[in-house]
Protein backbone atom coordinates (compact mmCIF):
# COMPACT_ATOMS: atom_id res chain seq x y z
CA UNK A 1 0.00 0.00 0.00
CA UNK A 2 1.21 3.49 -0.88
CA UNK A 3 0.73 6.03 1.92
CA UNK A 4 1.35 9.76 1.70
CA UNK A 5 1.80 11.69 4.91
CA UNK A 6 1.58 15.47 4.61
CA UNK A 7 3.58 15.36 1.39
CA UNK A 8 4.71 18.81 0.31
CA UNK A 9 6.93 19.90 -2.58
CA UNK A 10 7.94 23.44 -3.31
CA UNK A 11 9.84 24.55 -6.43
CA UNK A 12 11.14 28.01 -5.69
CA UNK A 13 8.06 29.90 -4.55
CA UNK A 14 5.62 27.61 -6.32
CA UNK A 15 3.88 25.05 -4.17
CA UNK A 16 3.44 22.05 -6.48
CA UNK A 17 2.20 19.60 -3.86
CA UNK A 18 0.57 20.93 -0.72
CA UNK A 19 0.44 18.65 2.35
CA UNK A 20 -1.12 15.69 0.57
CA UNK A 21 -2.19 12.79 2.74
CA UNK A 22 -3.98 9.76 1.36
CA UNK A 23 -3.63 6.03 0.91
CA UNK A 24 -3.78 4.07 -2.29
CA UNK A 25 -5.91 1.03 -1.43
CA UNK A 26 -4.63 -2.45 -2.24
CA UNK A 27 -5.93 -4.56 -5.08
CA UNK A 28 -8.01 -1.99 -6.95
CA UNK A 29 -7.56 0.64 -9.63
CA UNK A 30 -7.28 4.06 -8.02
CA UNK A 31 -7.76 7.02 -10.31
CA UNK A 32 -5.59 10.02 -9.52
CA UNK A 33 -7.38 12.97 -10.99
CA UNK A 34 -6.63 16.61 -11.40
CA UNK A 35 -6.39 19.22 -14.13
CA UNK A 36 -3.08 19.57 -15.96
CA UNK A 37 -0.52 20.99 -13.59
CA UNK A 38 -2.41 19.96 -10.44
CA UNK A 39 0.69 18.17 -9.15
CA UNK A 40 -0.06 14.59 -10.22
CA UNK A 41 3.27 13.93 -11.93
CA UNK A 42 5.18 15.62 -9.11
CA UNK A 43 3.38 13.42 -6.59
CA UNK A 44 4.35 10.34 -8.57
CA UNK A 45 7.98 11.44 -8.77
CA UNK A 46 7.93 11.99 -5.02
CA UNK A 47 6.54 8.50 -4.48
CA UNK A 48 9.48 7.09 -6.47
CA UNK A 49 11.97 9.26 -4.55
CA UNK A 50 13.04 10.92 -7.80
CA UNK A 51 12.24 14.30 -6.34
CA UNK A 52 12.81 14.96 -2.66
CA UNK A 53 9.84 16.26 -0.65
CA UNK A 54 10.10 19.67 0.99
CA UNK A 55 8.29 18.08 3.92
CA UNK A 56 6.19 15.02 4.64
CA UNK A 57 6.89 11.50 3.44
CA UNK A 58 5.75 8.59 1.31
CA UNK A 59 5.88 4.94 2.27
CA UNK A 60 5.36 1.83 0.22
CA UNK A 61 4.36 -1.10 2.43
CA UNK A 62 5.62 1.02 5.35
CA UNK A 63 9.06 1.53 3.77
CA UNK A 64 10.55 4.51 1.97
CA UNK A 65 11.24 3.94 -1.73
CA UNK A 66 14.92 4.73 -1.21
CA UNK A 67 15.47 1.68 0.99
CA UNK A 68 13.66 -0.80 -1.25
CA UNK A 69 16.02 -3.49 -2.43
CA UNK A 70 15.23 -4.29 -6.06
CA UNK A 71 12.19 -1.97 -6.13
CA UNK A 72 10.98 -3.07 -9.56
CA UNK A 73 9.71 -6.22 -7.86
CA UNK A 74 7.46 -4.11 -5.60
CA UNK A 75 6.34 -1.27 -7.77
CA UNK A 76 6.46 -0.67 -11.50
CA UNK A 77 5.98 2.80 -12.88
CA UNK A 78 5.31 4.44 -16.22
CA UNK A 79 6.20 8.09 -15.82
CA UNK A 80 6.77 9.41 -19.31
CA UNK A 81 6.55 7.76 -22.66
CA UNK A 82 9.99 8.09 -24.21
CA UNK A 83 12.30 7.44 -21.28
CA UNK A 84 14.52 5.07 -23.22
CA UNK A 85 17.72 5.84 -25.12
CA UNK A 86 16.84 6.39 -28.79
CA UNK A 87 19.82 4.32 -29.90
CA UNK A 88 18.97 1.26 -27.83
CA UNK A 89 16.61 -1.54 -28.83
CA UNK A 90 13.46 -2.31 -26.86
CA UNK A 91 14.88 -5.68 -25.81
CA UNK A 92 18.15 -4.19 -24.57
CA UNK A 93 16.27 -1.49 -22.67
CA UNK A 94 14.36 -4.17 -20.80
CA UNK A 95 17.52 -6.26 -20.45
CA UNK A 96 19.46 -3.67 -18.43
CA UNK A 97 16.40 -3.00 -16.31
CA UNK A 98 15.98 -6.70 -15.58
CA UNK A 99 19.67 -7.10 -14.74
CA UNK A 100 19.65 -4.16 -12.34
CA UNK A 101 16.96 -5.81 -10.19
CA UNK A 102 17.99 -9.44 -10.78
CA UNK A 103 14.75 -10.19 -12.57
CA UNK A 104 14.85 -13.49 -14.50
CA UNK A 105 15.73 -12.66 -18.11
CA UNK A 106 12.86 -14.70 -19.56
CA UNK A 107 10.61 -11.93 -18.25
CA UNK A 108 11.99 -9.65 -20.99
CA UNK A 109 10.41 -11.72 -23.76
CA UNK A 110 7.27 -12.26 -21.67
CA UNK A 111 6.55 -8.57 -21.19
CA UNK A 112 7.46 -7.79 -24.81
CA UNK A 113 4.80 -10.28 -25.87
CA UNK A 114 2.35 -8.96 -23.29
CA UNK A 115 2.50 -5.41 -24.67
CA UNK A 116 2.68 -6.55 -28.27
CA UNK A 117 6.21 -5.38 -29.06
CA UNK A 118 7.76 -8.76 -29.90
CA UNK A 119 8.06 -7.93 -33.58
CA UNK A 120 9.95 -4.69 -32.98
CA UNK A 121 11.96 -5.97 -29.99
CA UNK A 122 15.24 -5.55 -31.85
CA UNK A 123 14.42 -2.18 -33.38
CA UNK A 124 15.89 0.97 -31.89
CA UNK A 125 13.53 3.11 -29.83
CA UNK A 126 14.34 6.07 -32.12
CA UNK A 127 11.83 4.83 -34.68
CA UNK A 128 9.02 4.15 -32.22
CA UNK A 129 5.66 5.90 -32.33
CA UNK A 130 4.23 7.45 -29.18
CA UNK A 131 2.05 4.39 -28.74
CA UNK A 132 5.05 2.05 -29.00
CA UNK A 133 6.99 4.15 -26.49
CA UNK A 134 4.01 3.94 -24.18
CA UNK A 135 3.91 0.16 -24.57
CA UNK A 136 7.64 -0.10 -23.89
CA UNK A 137 7.17 1.99 -20.75
CA UNK A 138 4.38 -0.31 -19.62
CA UNK A 139 6.55 -3.34 -20.37
CA UNK A 140 9.23 -1.81 -18.11
CA UNK A 141 6.67 -1.32 -15.36
CA UNK A 142 5.45 -4.93 -15.61
CA UNK A 143 8.96 -6.43 -15.87
CA UNK A 144 9.42 -7.21 -12.18
CA UNK A 145 5.91 -8.64 -11.83
CA UNK A 146 5.19 -6.02 -9.12
CA UNK A 147 2.27 -5.86 -6.71
CA UNK A 148 1.86 -2.14 -7.29
CA UNK A 149 1.68 -0.37 -10.63
CA UNK A 150 1.75 3.33 -11.21
CA UNK A 151 0.89 4.94 -14.55
CA UNK A 152 1.12 8.65 -15.26
CA UNK A 153 -1.42 9.66 -17.92
CA UNK A 154 -1.05 6.36 -19.78
CA UNK A 155 -3.65 7.15 -22.46
CA UNK A 156 -2.16 10.50 -23.43
CA UNK A 157 -1.62 10.69 -27.14
CA UNK A 158 -2.86 7.17 -27.82
CA UNK A 159 -5.25 6.18 -30.57
CA UNK A 160 -8.64 4.66 -29.63
CA UNK A 161 -7.28 1.14 -29.98
CA UNK A 162 -4.39 1.92 -27.64
CA UNK A 163 -6.73 3.55 -25.13
CA UNK A 164 -8.95 0.48 -25.09
CA UNK A 165 -5.90 -1.74 -24.65
CA UNK A 166 -4.70 0.24 -21.61
CA UNK A 167 -8.17 0.25 -20.06
CA UNK A 168 -8.42 -3.51 -20.41
CA UNK A 169 -4.90 -3.99 -19.10
CA UNK A 170 -5.53 -1.93 -15.96
CA UNK A 171 -8.71 -3.82 -15.17
CA UNK A 172 -6.93 -7.11 -15.74
CA UNK A 173 -4.06 -6.10 -13.45
CA UNK A 174 -6.49 -5.17 -10.68
CA UNK A 175 -8.38 -8.42 -11.25
CA UNK A 176 -5.09 -10.22 -10.57
CA UNK A 177 -5.12 -8.53 -7.17
CA UNK A 178 -2.59 -5.81 -7.98
CA UNK A 179 -2.76 -2.23 -6.83
CA UNK A 180 -3.04 0.15 -9.76
CA UNK A 181 -2.53 3.88 -9.28
CA UNK A 182 -3.22 5.77 -12.46
CA UNK A 183 -3.30 9.49 -13.10
CA UNK A 184 -5.49 11.25 -15.61
CA UNK A 185 -7.00 14.63 -16.27
CA UNK A 186 -10.11 13.03 -17.77
CA UNK A 187 -12.92 12.05 -15.42
CA UNK A 188 -14.68 10.09 -18.18
CA UNK A 189 -11.59 7.89 -18.56
CA UNK A 190 -11.41 7.19 -14.83
CA UNK A 191 -15.13 6.49 -14.52
CA UNK A 192 -14.57 3.51 -16.80
CA UNK A 193 -11.62 1.97 -15.01
CA UNK A 194 -11.18 3.18 -11.44
CA UNK A 195 -12.82 1.83 -8.33
CA UNK A 196 -11.36 4.45 -6.07
CA UNK A 197 -10.80 8.10 -6.72
CA UNK A 198 -8.30 10.66 -5.45
CA UNK A 199 -8.78 14.18 -6.79
CA UNK A 200 -6.26 16.97 -6.39
CA UNK A 201 -6.21 20.56 -7.55
CA UNK A 202 -3.31 22.97 -7.16
CA UNK A 203 -1.46 20.33 -5.20
CA UNK A 204 -4.19 19.94 -2.59
CA UNK A 205 -6.38 16.97 -1.85
CA UNK A 206 -9.96 17.68 -2.98
CA UNK A 207 -11.54 14.24 -2.71
CA UNK A 208 -10.62 10.71 -1.66
CA UNK A 209 -13.56 8.35 -2.01
CA UNK A 210 -14.81 5.21 -3.75
CA UNK A 211 -15.82 5.82 -7.36
CA UNK A 212 -19.32 4.43 -6.71
CA UNK A 213 -19.85 7.06 -4.06
CA UNK A 214 -18.64 9.82 -6.34
CA UNK A 215 -21.01 8.67 -9.07
CA UNK A 216 -23.96 8.34 -6.67
CA UNK A 217 -23.27 11.79 -5.34
CA UNK A 218 -22.77 13.49 -8.66
CA UNK A 219 -24.71 11.75 -11.38
CA UNK A 220 -28.28 12.41 -10.21
CA UNK A 221 -30.61 12.32 -13.17
CA UNK A 222 -33.78 14.36 -13.58
CA UNK A 223 -36.55 14.91 -16.08
CA UNK A 224 -37.12 18.33 -17.59
CA UNK A 225 -40.67 19.36 -18.45
CA UNK A 226 -41.84 22.39 -20.41
CA UNK A 227 -45.43 23.33 -20.96
CA UNK A 228 -47.57 26.33 -22.02
CA UNK A 229 -49.85 25.51 -19.04
CA UNK A 230 -47.61 25.53 -15.99
CA UNK A 231 -50.42 25.79 -13.42
CA UNK A 232 -52.12 22.64 -14.67
CA UNK A 233 -48.85 20.78 -14.69
CA UNK A 234 -47.94 21.84 -11.15
CA UNK A 235 -51.41 20.82 -9.95
CA UNK A 236 -51.06 17.43 -11.58
CA UNK A 237 -47.64 16.86 -10.02
CA UNK A 238 -48.85 18.05 -6.62
CA UNK A 239 -51.81 15.67 -6.82
CA UNK A 240 -49.37 12.78 -7.25
CA UNK A 241 -47.07 14.35 -4.64
CA UNK A 242 -44.12 14.47 -7.03
CA UNK A 243 -41.64 17.14 -5.91
CA UNK A 244 -40.69 19.60 -8.62
CA UNK A 245 -38.13 22.34 -8.97
CA UNK A 246 -38.01 25.24 -11.39
CA UNK A 247 -35.60 24.61 -14.25
CA UNK A 248 -34.00 26.96 -16.77
CA UNK A 249 -36.15 29.13 -19.08
CA UNK A 250 -39.50 28.48 -17.41
CA UNK A 251 -39.11 24.72 -17.41
CA UNK A 252 -39.59 22.37 -14.47
CA UNK A 253 -37.34 19.58 -13.28
CA UNK A 254 -38.31 16.44 -11.47
CA UNK A 255 -35.33 14.87 -9.74
CA UNK A 256 -35.06 11.13 -10.24
CA UNK A 257 -38.31 11.17 -12.26
CA UNK A 258 -39.41 8.53 -14.75
CA UNK A 259 -40.10 10.15 -18.15
CA UNK A 260 -42.69 7.50 -19.11
CA UNK A 261 -44.73 8.03 -15.96
CA UNK A 262 -44.59 11.82 -16.24
CA UNK A 263 -45.62 11.69 -19.89
CA UNK A 264 -48.60 9.45 -19.11
CA UNK A 265 -49.61 11.74 -16.24
CA UNK A 266 -49.64 14.78 -18.54
CA UNK A 267 -51.56 12.90 -21.24
CA UNK A 268 -54.18 11.69 -18.74
CA UNK A 269 -54.91 15.31 -17.81
CA UNK A 270 -54.68 16.60 -21.36
CA UNK A 271 -51.72 18.87 -20.62
CA UNK A 272 -49.68 19.88 -23.66
CA UNK A 273 -45.95 19.28 -23.20
CA UNK A 274 -43.31 21.08 -25.25
CA UNK A 275 -40.46 19.20 -23.68
CA UNK A 276 -40.08 15.94 -21.82
CA UNK A 277 -36.37 15.13 -21.58
CA UNK A 278 -34.20 13.07 -19.24
CA UNK A 279 -31.22 15.05 -17.90
CA UNK A 280 -27.92 13.52 -16.73
CA UNK A 281 -25.32 15.52 -14.87
CA UNK A 282 -22.02 14.31 -16.31
CA UNK A 283 -19.17 13.19 -14.09
CA UNK A 284 -16.90 15.45 -16.07
CA UNK A 285 -18.99 18.43 -14.98
CA UNK A 286 -18.93 17.29 -11.38
CA UNK A 287 -15.14 16.95 -11.57
CA UNK A 288 -14.76 20.37 -13.13
CA UNK A 289 -16.98 21.94 -10.50
CA UNK A 290 -14.85 20.33 -7.83
CA UNK A 291 -11.54 21.56 -9.26
CA UNK A 292 -12.92 24.97 -10.19
CA UNK A 293 -13.60 25.53 -6.49
CA UNK A 294 -9.95 24.84 -5.83
CA UNK A 295 -9.03 27.45 -8.41
CA UNK A 296 -11.29 29.98 -6.76
CA UNK A 297 -10.03 29.14 -3.32
CA UNK A 298 -6.43 29.72 -4.32
CA UNK A 299 -6.83 32.56 -6.77
CA UNK A 300 -8.50 34.65 -4.09
CA UNK A 301 -9.92 38.04 -5.00
CA UNK A 302 -8.38 38.32 -8.46
CA UNK A 303 -11.73 37.46 -9.99
CA UNK A 304 -10.87 35.25 -12.94
CA UNK A 305 -11.76 32.13 -11.05
CA UNK A 306 -15.20 33.42 -10.04
CA UNK A 307 -16.29 33.15 -13.63
CA UNK A 308 -14.89 29.67 -13.88
CA UNK A 309 -17.33 28.50 -11.26
CA UNK A 310 -20.30 29.88 -13.16
CA UNK A 311 -19.40 28.64 -16.59
CA UNK A 312 -17.52 25.45 -15.94
CA UNK A 313 -13.74 25.51 -16.01
CA UNK A 314 -12.95 25.41 -19.69
CA UNK A 315 -10.69 28.42 -19.51
CA UNK A 316 -9.35 28.38 -16.00
CA UNK A 317 -7.47 25.07 -15.57
CA UNK A 318 -5.33 25.66 -18.65
CA UNK A 319 -4.10 28.85 -17.06
CA UNK A 320 -3.24 27.82 -13.58
CA UNK A 321 -0.75 25.10 -12.94
CA UNK A 322 1.02 25.67 -16.22
CA UNK A 323 2.98 28.31 -14.38
CA UNK A 324 5.03 26.15 -12.10
CA UNK A 325 5.66 23.68 -14.87
CA UNK A 326 7.20 26.42 -16.88
CA UNK A 327 9.47 27.43 -14.03
CA UNK A 328 10.46 23.84 -13.56
CA UNK A 329 11.35 23.42 -17.19
CA UNK A 330 13.37 26.58 -16.90
CA UNK A 331 15.26 25.08 -13.98
CA UNK A 332 16.21 22.08 -16.05
CA UNK B 1 19.80 -0.37 5.02
CA UNK B 2 18.87 -2.74 2.28
CA UNK B 3 21.12 -2.35 -0.72
CA UNK B 4 20.73 -3.28 -4.30
CA UNK B 5 23.14 -5.97 -5.42
CA UNK B 6 26.31 -4.29 -6.67
CA UNK B 7 27.25 -7.01 -9.19
CA UNK B 8 23.72 -6.70 -10.61
CA UNK B 9 24.23 -2.95 -11.02
CA UNK B 10 27.58 -3.52 -12.74
CA UNK B 11 26.01 -6.04 -15.13
CA UNK B 12 23.18 -3.63 -15.89
CA UNK B 13 25.51 -0.67 -16.45
CA UNK B 14 27.69 -2.77 -18.73
CA UNK B 15 24.62 -3.63 -20.81
CA UNK B 16 23.72 0.06 -21.00
CA UNK B 17 27.15 0.98 -22.35
CA UNK B 18 27.60 -1.81 -24.85
CA UNK B 19 24.09 -1.49 -26.34
CA UNK B 20 24.44 2.10 -27.56
CA UNK B 21 26.59 2.18 -30.65
CA UNK B 22 27.55 5.86 -30.58
CA UNK B 23 29.15 5.42 -27.16
CA UNK B 24 31.20 2.44 -28.27
CA UNK B 25 32.35 4.28 -31.40
CA UNK B 26 33.95 7.05 -29.37
CA UNK B 27 36.21 4.43 -27.75
CA UNK B 28 37.16 2.99 -31.12
CA UNK B 29 37.80 6.50 -32.42
CA UNK B 30 40.08 7.26 -29.48
CA UNK B 31 42.13 4.17 -30.28
CA UNK B 32 42.31 4.85 -34.01
CA UNK B 33 43.19 8.54 -33.72
CA UNK B 34 45.86 8.02 -31.06
CA UNK B 35 47.52 5.14 -32.91
CA UNK B 36 47.27 6.55 -36.44
CA UNK B 37 48.41 10.06 -35.56
CA UNK B 38 51.24 8.68 -33.43
CA UNK B 39 52.34 6.47 -36.32
CA UNK B 40 52.25 9.37 -38.74
CA UNK B 41 54.30 11.65 -36.49
CA UNK B 42 56.78 8.85 -35.74
CA UNK B 43 57.31 8.36 -39.46
CA UNK B 44 57.71 12.09 -40.03
CA UNK B 45 60.20 12.30 -37.18
CA UNK B 46 62.28 9.44 -38.57
CA UNK B 47 62.38 11.00 -42.04
CA UNK B 48 63.23 14.49 -40.76
CA UNK B 49 65.13 13.53 -37.65
CA UNK B 50 68.00 16.03 -38.02
CA UNK B 51 65.62 18.96 -38.69
CA UNK B 52 63.32 18.07 -35.81
CA UNK B 53 66.12 17.67 -33.32
CA UNK B 54 68.12 20.80 -34.18
CA UNK B 55 68.78 22.75 -30.98
CA UNK B 56 67.03 20.21 -28.73
CA UNK B 57 68.09 20.39 -25.09
CA UNK B 58 66.73 17.06 -23.87
CA UNK B 59 67.50 13.58 -25.14
CA UNK B 60 65.15 12.33 -27.89
CA UNK B 61 61.98 10.86 -26.31
CA UNK B 62 60.94 8.10 -28.66
CA UNK B 63 58.06 7.10 -26.37
CA UNK B 64 56.53 10.57 -26.20
CA UNK B 65 56.92 10.90 -29.98
CA UNK B 66 54.83 7.79 -30.58
CA UNK B 67 52.17 9.23 -28.26
CA UNK B 68 51.94 12.58 -30.07
CA UNK B 69 48.46 11.64 -31.32
CA UNK B 70 47.06 11.47 -27.81
CA UNK B 71 46.28 15.20 -27.96
CA UNK B 72 43.43 14.34 -30.33
CA UNK B 73 42.68 10.82 -29.17
CA UNK B 74 41.95 12.10 -25.67
CA UNK B 75 39.11 14.25 -27.03
CA UNK B 76 37.28 11.09 -28.13
CA UNK B 77 37.89 9.63 -24.67
CA UNK B 78 36.46 12.78 -23.07
CA UNK B 79 33.39 12.47 -25.31
CA UNK B 80 33.01 8.86 -24.23
CA UNK B 81 33.05 9.89 -20.57
CA UNK B 82 30.42 12.55 -21.23
CA UNK B 83 28.13 10.31 -23.29
CA UNK B 84 28.30 7.40 -20.87
CA UNK B 85 26.82 9.58 -18.11
CA UNK B 86 25.08 12.28 -20.12
CA UNK B 87 22.88 10.22 -22.44
CA UNK B 88 20.71 9.29 -19.47
CA UNK B 89 19.91 12.95 -18.96
CA UNK B 90 19.31 13.73 -22.62
CA UNK B 91 16.89 10.81 -23.01
CA UNK B 92 15.07 11.18 -19.67
CA UNK B 93 16.18 7.64 -18.89
CA UNK B 94 17.76 8.81 -15.64
CA UNK B 95 14.34 8.56 -13.96
CA UNK B 96 13.96 4.96 -15.05
CA UNK B 97 17.47 4.20 -13.79
CA UNK B 98 16.83 5.81 -10.42
CA UNK B 99 13.46 4.11 -10.07
CA UNK B 100 15.27 0.80 -10.64
CA UNK B 101 18.18 1.65 -8.33
CA UNK B 102 17.16 4.34 -5.84
CA UNK B 103 20.48 4.07 -3.97
CA UNK B 104 22.02 6.90 -5.94
CA UNK B 105 25.55 6.69 -4.60
CA UNK B 106 25.68 2.98 -5.42
CA UNK B 107 24.27 3.57 -8.89
CA UNK B 108 26.81 6.29 -9.74
CA UNK B 109 29.65 4.20 -8.31
CA UNK B 110 28.55 1.29 -10.50
CA UNK B 111 28.46 3.54 -13.54
CA UNK B 112 31.92 4.97 -12.86
CA UNK B 113 33.41 1.53 -12.23
CA UNK B 114 32.09 0.22 -15.55
CA UNK B 115 33.13 3.39 -17.42
CA UNK B 116 36.57 3.34 -15.77
CA UNK B 117 37.26 -0.35 -16.38
CA UNK B 118 36.17 -0.13 -20.00
CA UNK B 119 38.17 3.05 -20.58
CA UNK B 120 41.23 1.47 -18.94
CA UNK B 121 40.95 -1.68 -21.06
CA UNK B 122 40.68 0.30 -24.28
CA UNK B 123 43.40 2.71 -23.17
CA UNK B 124 45.83 -0.13 -22.38
CA UNK B 125 45.34 -1.59 -25.85
CA UNK B 126 45.66 1.89 -27.34
CA UNK B 127 48.83 2.63 -25.38
CA UNK B 128 50.68 -0.57 -26.27
CA UNK B 129 49.59 -0.67 -29.91
CA UNK B 130 50.47 3.01 -30.31
CA UNK B 131 53.85 2.48 -28.67
CA UNK B 132 54.89 -0.54 -30.73
CA UNK B 133 53.58 0.94 -33.96
CA UNK B 134 55.39 4.21 -33.32
CA UNK B 135 58.66 2.47 -32.41
CA UNK B 136 58.51 0.30 -35.50
CA UNK B 137 58.20 3.42 -37.65
CA UNK B 138 60.92 5.34 -35.80
CA UNK B 139 63.48 2.87 -37.11
CA UNK B 140 66.91 3.39 -35.61
CA UNK B 141 65.64 6.03 -33.22
CA UNK B 142 63.31 3.63 -31.46
CA UNK B 143 63.33 2.65 -27.84
CA UNK B 144 62.17 -0.52 -26.08
CA UNK B 145 59.87 -1.32 -23.19
CA UNK B 146 62.92 -2.45 -21.24
CA UNK B 147 64.60 0.96 -21.36
CA UNK B 148 64.40 3.03 -18.16
CA UNK B 149 60.98 4.65 -17.56
CA UNK B 150 59.52 3.50 -20.88
CA UNK B 151 57.09 0.91 -19.51
CA UNK B 152 55.99 3.44 -16.91
CA UNK B 153 55.34 6.00 -19.68
CA UNK B 154 53.30 3.52 -21.75
CA UNK B 155 51.22 2.55 -18.74
CA UNK B 156 51.06 6.26 -17.91
CA UNK B 157 49.43 6.94 -21.29
CA UNK B 158 46.70 4.40 -20.49
CA UNK B 159 46.16 5.82 -16.99
CA UNK B 160 46.10 9.34 -18.42
CA UNK B 161 43.30 8.54 -20.89
CA UNK B 162 41.33 6.70 -18.21
CA UNK B 163 41.58 9.54 -15.70
CA UNK B 164 40.55 12.09 -18.31
CA UNK B 165 37.52 9.96 -19.15
CA UNK B 166 36.49 9.66 -15.49
CA UNK B 167 37.10 13.37 -14.96
CA UNK B 168 34.70 14.11 -17.83
CA UNK B 169 32.15 11.64 -16.47
CA UNK B 170 32.30 13.36 -13.08
CA UNK B 171 31.90 16.82 -14.58
CA UNK B 172 28.91 15.57 -16.60
CA UNK B 173 27.25 14.26 -13.43
CA UNK B 174 27.85 17.67 -11.87
CA UNK B 175 26.31 19.52 -14.82
CA UNK B 176 23.59 16.84 -15.32
CA UNK B 177 23.33 17.88 -18.94
CA UNK B 178 25.06 16.15 -21.84
CA UNK B 179 25.11 19.06 -24.29
CA UNK B 180 26.40 21.45 -21.68
CA UNK B 181 29.11 18.99 -20.60
CA UNK B 182 30.28 18.50 -24.21
CA UNK B 183 30.19 22.25 -24.75
CA UNK B 184 32.39 22.86 -21.73
CA UNK B 185 34.82 19.95 -21.84
CA UNK B 186 35.63 19.56 -25.53
CA UNK B 187 36.62 23.20 -26.12
CA UNK B 188 38.51 23.16 -22.84
CA UNK B 189 40.67 20.16 -23.70
CA UNK B 190 40.85 20.81 -27.42
CA UNK B 191 41.58 24.54 -27.43
CA UNK B 192 41.68 26.35 -24.15
CA UNK B 193 44.14 24.24 -22.21
CA UNK B 194 46.69 23.79 -25.07
CA UNK B 195 46.56 27.50 -25.90
CA UNK B 196 46.81 28.68 -22.31
CA UNK B 197 49.73 26.38 -21.57
CA UNK B 198 51.67 28.12 -24.36
CA UNK B 199 50.95 31.68 -23.23
CA UNK B 200 53.64 33.20 -21.03
CA UNK B 201 52.64 33.69 -17.39
CA UNK B 202 49.17 32.19 -17.90
CA UNK B 203 50.89 28.92 -18.52
CA UNK B 204 52.04 28.64 -14.94
CA UNK B 205 48.32 28.24 -14.11
CA UNK B 206 47.61 26.05 -17.14
CA UNK B 207 50.39 23.74 -15.98
CA UNK B 208 48.11 22.64 -13.16
CA UNK B 209 45.18 21.69 -15.42
CA UNK B 210 44.31 17.98 -15.43
CA UNK B 211 45.42 17.32 -19.00
CA UNK B 212 48.82 19.02 -18.72
CA UNK B 213 49.45 17.34 -15.37
CA UNK B 214 48.39 13.92 -16.64
CA UNK B 215 50.50 14.15 -19.76
CA UNK B 216 53.65 14.29 -17.63
CA UNK B 217 53.00 10.59 -16.96
CA UNK B 218 53.87 9.64 -20.52
CA UNK B 219 57.17 11.46 -20.86
CA UNK B 220 60.35 9.49 -20.37
CA UNK B 221 62.54 12.58 -20.13
CA UNK B 222 61.05 15.46 -18.22
CA UNK B 223 60.85 18.65 -20.28
CA UNK B 224 62.90 21.53 -18.87
CA UNK B 225 59.80 23.76 -18.84
CA UNK B 226 57.74 21.29 -16.81
CA UNK B 227 57.40 22.43 -13.19
CA UNK B 228 57.09 18.89 -11.82
CA UNK B 229 57.71 15.24 -12.72
CA UNK B 230 55.50 12.34 -13.78
CA UNK B 231 54.55 11.19 -10.28
CA UNK B 232 53.36 14.65 -9.25
CA UNK B 233 51.52 14.80 -12.58
CA UNK B 234 49.77 11.54 -11.76
CA UNK B 235 48.67 12.74 -8.33
CA UNK B 236 47.53 16.10 -9.66
CA UNK B 237 45.50 14.56 -12.50
CA UNK B 238 44.15 11.97 -10.07
CA UNK B 239 43.12 14.69 -7.63
CA UNK B 240 41.23 16.53 -10.37
CA UNK B 241 39.47 13.31 -11.30
CA UNK B 242 38.59 12.47 -7.72
CA UNK B 243 37.27 15.99 -7.18
CA UNK B 244 35.11 15.82 -10.33
CA UNK B 245 33.69 12.42 -9.34
CA UNK B 246 33.02 13.55 -5.76
CA UNK B 247 31.34 16.71 -6.98
CA UNK B 248 29.33 14.68 -9.46
CA UNK B 249 28.23 12.29 -6.72
CA UNK B 250 27.20 15.16 -4.45
CA UNK B 251 25.01 16.69 -7.16
CA UNK B 252 23.68 13.30 -8.26
CA UNK B 253 22.62 12.41 -4.72
CA UNK B 254 20.97 15.67 -3.81
CA UNK B 255 19.29 16.78 -6.97
CA UNK B 256 15.69 16.15 -8.07
CA UNK B 257 15.79 13.87 -11.09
Amino acid sequence: MIELHGLTKRYGDKLAVDSLSFQVPKGVVTGFLGPNGAGKSTTMRLILDLDRPTSGSVTIDAKGYGVLKEPLKYIGALLEASASHPGRTARNHLLWLAQSNRIPLHRVDEVLALVGLTEVADKKARGFSLGMHQRLGIASALLGDPEILMFDEPVNGLDPEGILWIRTLMKQLAAEGRTVFVSSHLMSEMALTAEHLVVIGKGRLLADLPMAEFIARNSRSSVRLRTPHPEQLLDALAAESIPVEPGPQGSFEVAGGDPARLGELAAARGITLHELSPQHASLEEAFMRMTADAVEYHAGPEGAAGQAEEHGTAAAPGGWGTDWRRTRKGAN
Amino acid sequence: MAMASFPAILRSEWTKIRTVRSTVWTLLLSFLVTAALGALLSLLTKNNFADFRRGALTPFDATATSFAGIMLGEIAMVVFGVLAIGNEYSSGMIRVSLAAVPQRGTLLTGKLVVIGVLALAVSLVTAFVTFFLGQALLGVHRTTLGAPNVLRAVLGAAVYLTLLCLFSAGVTAMLHNQTLALGVLVPFFFLLSPILSAVPRVKTVAHYFPDYAGRQMLTVFQEPSAPYGWLAGFFLCGAWTLAAMTGGAAVFKSRDA
